[in-house]
């Protein structure tokens, strides 16, 4: 990744999630004991090219950047060249021109980082490219399971929700089954089509939430994007909820030690009742804060890099 | 069209036309743009020579399914441009899809085209007339009209008539007019806003999928509708194993049913999409390895008809963009013949025999020419093609407006070498440099 920037988990190997993390690992103190900001990225310059609405990942982004000493600029299309008719391609030669350090970017199209990245010299991070991959929240989660888990490999993993439209799952997909972890996808037909078995022969289907939850280690749910749906795949947020919405009843059958996980936004009511986002083993605010360190370690590598020293800089002068 | 210039002998070709079961070696002379005589050892002291030692000198191709974007879309490709690609790929006569702009829904827009052709072709151009008013799907173009003014064949390519009472009605009246109607198989409801063939590979790349049903489907009702009304369907670049295997019963049934497959559905897969390159977008989807494996079955055993490039020109602004925003659809005069040497011919599928029969006899045949044949009295057009030259496709170099193809760069065993329109030469391998700088 340290060059090309971050488009995916697909072409990471295991070694180099595990570099990532072992970075954000050493950020996850250091964001819990203070705010106080670095110089790793001081003289660098971030830019946010928001084509989607974000809030989280955004936000989680600029701070990332900012708590690193990068100067950072946020762009949403909204009000941007792209409603102009700019095209894609021409707005991000426009923004490389400035020789910013990086393009941080989220884009509704599958594949829009990877198209520029083929284009650009400026390294792109994909912040979510349309039903494709989001590879910091797989790294952030995969972090979040690692505070509660002491390793990701034979671990059960229920994947429950919108399979079909979440870059979420795939992302985590890919970073899982590197590790070895088992992963149950479950959904509604229409939403969990049978290739992603064939993603690796530790991913199986069910239908039935039950069957989902009741041997897992960590509950991941994915929000009802119905944003992206064909009207016809759901016959209505309240019969989705009954089937496939993770509820008190559910979690008392399901290992003790269960955690629950969640990328957000929560749509409560729709994928996963009120009480089980504020149950105490949902670790759905971890997640949050861990998307920091994840994106932290990220802009650290890919800019920063080589000459990290991390006994010196845990030391507050 | 046939003229009075100087006669042509084409010395020393292997001649292969199945059109009159002739596979040899011979000389053939073509005088006032028609063939004169096939023999040994032809005697033509004023005629200009062409050596086709080693070559094929085959009736020459033509192209059931090409888009040549004028009028409206110029900047893409024009008539001439088409043309001259077309010529390049060793193809002296092209269909042209109606959807332009406007569309040839009408005989104007069917003279427009057939007189562009005359000055600035230098291949055969058949104009396509729609099937419905502005491809709408919801009245007939006047069919009729533009049957006289010269279309070759009706179809509302890219954008099928959905409603199946007024394909029934179209087909009807087709038959009546002894039109083959060409349907570009696609139920839009199943395809929705579908980008690749439905399967593992669009599933990784978050791309959506378009279903092998939405192409089956359309095929089972047109088979359907041609048996009821008798006219003959042709199934434009057939791409599933399932819909071949309908057209398969179709055939055994004796109903007019026939289909084509283009190249880049015989050469690749959906596993070839790769890093979101929009060349290798088109509809239908390239397909999944075990539907390539039945085209190639169908190639073999008879099952497909032709082959036919849908050669779909787009500027590079339009396919340098986002997957899901750019347009299908990929170049395919100037690689067809290469790719069918390479990958069918020298892989073994398909014989010579064979291949001319998908390239130029059956074309013919399907949509009621009088070409694709070599014999004596008819129209010279005729494509001299070596089995064996090794050559490059650079983009680069093509006639084409337009540069998306996905086989930039491939390696190919075989291509065109000449081709002959009406006894005319236009266009020999080697001659690119200088028809471009005209």
């Amino acid at each position: 990744m340290h060059r090309r920037g971050l488009l995916g988990i697909e072409m990471l190997t295991r070694e180099e999630i595990q570099e990532i993390l072992d970075r954000a690992k050493f950020y996850q103190p250091l964001e819990a004991r203070t705010g106080k900001k670095l110089d790793r990225l001081q003289g660098k310059t971030v830019i946010h090219l928001f084509f989607e609405s974000s809030t989280r990942t955004r936000a989680s982004f600029e701070i990332a950047a900012k708590r690193l000493g990068a100067d950072t600029i946020s762009i949403s299309a909204q009000g941007s060249s792209a409603d102009k008719g700019e095209s894609l391609l021409d707005t991000l030669n426009t923004l490389a021109a400035m020789r910013p350090d990086a393009i941080v970017m989220r884009h509704s199209a599958s594949g829009a980082p990877h198209f520029m990245a083929r284009m650009l010299e400026t390294p792109i991070i994909n912040a979510g490219d349309g039903t494709h991959e989001h590879p910091t929240q797989a790294l952030l989660d995969a972090l979040t399971i690692l505070d509660h888990k002491p390793t990701l490999a034979g671990l059960r993993v229920a994947i429950i929700g919108d399979i079909v439209h979440s870059r979420v799952a795939r992302s985590n997909l890919h970073l899982l089954t590197k590790f070895g972890a088992q992963v149950q996808l479950c959904g509604p037909p229409p939403m969990l089509p049978r290739e992603f078995e064939y993603f690796s022969p530790t991913v199986t289907r069910t239908f039935r939430i039950e069957e989902a939850i009741a041997d897992a280690d960590v509950i991941m749910m994915l929000r009802v994007q119905l944003e992206r749906q064909n009207a016809l795949w759901v016959t209505s947020v309240s019969e989705y909820f009954h089937f496939y919405g993770l509820r008190l009843e559910h979690l008392k059958a399901a290992r003790p030690d269960a955690i629950v996980m969640h990328p957000g936004p929560v749509n409560r009511g729709r994928e996963i009742s009120s009480e089980v986002a504020d149950f105490p083993r949902s670790v759905i605010l971890n997640q949050v804060e861990n998307g920091v360190a994840v994106r932290m370690a990220v802009l650290d590598l890919l800019l920063a890099g080589a000459e990290f020293k991390p006994a010196e800089s845990t030391k507050p002068n | 069209m046939p003229d009075s210039s100087r006669d042509l002998l084409i010395q020393k070709g292997r001649i292969v036309d199945p059109s009159q079961a002739m596979d040899g070696s011979a000389d053939l002379l073509v005088r006032q743009g028609r063939v004169a005589a096939i023999g040994k050892n032809i005697q033509a002291p004023e005629a200009q020579i062409l050596d086709a030692s080693g070559l094929v000198v085959a009736p020459g191709l033509i192209d059931l399914h090409t888009h040549l974007r004028e009028p409206g879309r110029e900047h893409a490709e024009t008539i001439e441009s088409g043309g001259r690609a077309a010529a390049a790929g060793g193809f002296t006569s092209v269909l042209a899809m109606p959807n332009t702009r406007p569309i040839n829904d009408n005989a104007a827009v069917t003279h427009f085209i057939i007189q562009t052709a005359r000055q600035h072709s230098p291949v055969n151009v058949y104009p396509v007339g729609a099937i419905s008013e502005g491809s709408r799907g919801q009245r007939l173009a006047p069919l009729g009209e533009m049957r006289e003014a010269g279309i070759a064949a009706l179809s509302d390519d890219g954008m099928p008539v959905m409603n199946s009472n007024l394909m029934r009605e179209a087909m009807s009246y087709a038959c009546g007019l002894g039109i083959t109607v060409i349907d570009h198989c696609e139920d839009l409801d199943l395809s929705a806003d579908g980008l690749m063939h439905e399967g593992y590979a669009a599933l990784r790349s978050g791309l959506r999928a378009i279903s092998s049903s939405s192409e089956d489907v359309m095929v089972a009702r047109d088979i359907l509708l041609a048996a009821q009304t008798g006219a003959h369907f042709h199934v434009a670049h057939l791409s599933t194993a399932t819909s071949l295997e309908m057209v398969r019963q179709a055939k055994l049934r004796g109903l007019p049913v026939t289909c084509e497959v283009t190249p880049h559905h015989f050469t690749l897969t959906d596993e070839d999409v790769k890093d979101y390159d929009t060349n290798y977008k088109m509809k239908p989807p390239l397909r999944s390895r075990q539907d390539r494996e039945a085209l190639l079955q169908g190639l073999a055993d008879g099952t497909v008809d032709a082959i036919a490039t849908d050669h779909a020109p787009h500027a590079g602004s339009e396919k340098m963009q986002e997957f899901e925003r750019a347009p299908f659809g990929i170049t395919g005069l100037e690689t067809a013949l290469g790719l069918a040497l390479d990958r069918l011919l020298h892989a073994g599928h398909i014989g010579l025999t064979r291949l001319v029969e998908l390239f130029s006899v059956n074309p013919a045949r399907i949509v009621g020419l009088d070409r694709g044949t070599l014999k004596v009295g008819a129209v010279a057009d005729i494509t001299l093609f070596d089995p064996e030259r090794r050559w490059g496709f650079d983009v680069n170099q093509s006639c084409s407006r337009s540069r998306n193809t996905p086989f930039h760069g491939y390696s190919l065993r075989g291509g065109p070498v000449a081709t002959i329109v009406a006894g005319q030469i236009v266009w020999q391998a080697g001659s690119e440099k200088s028809s471009n700088q005209k």
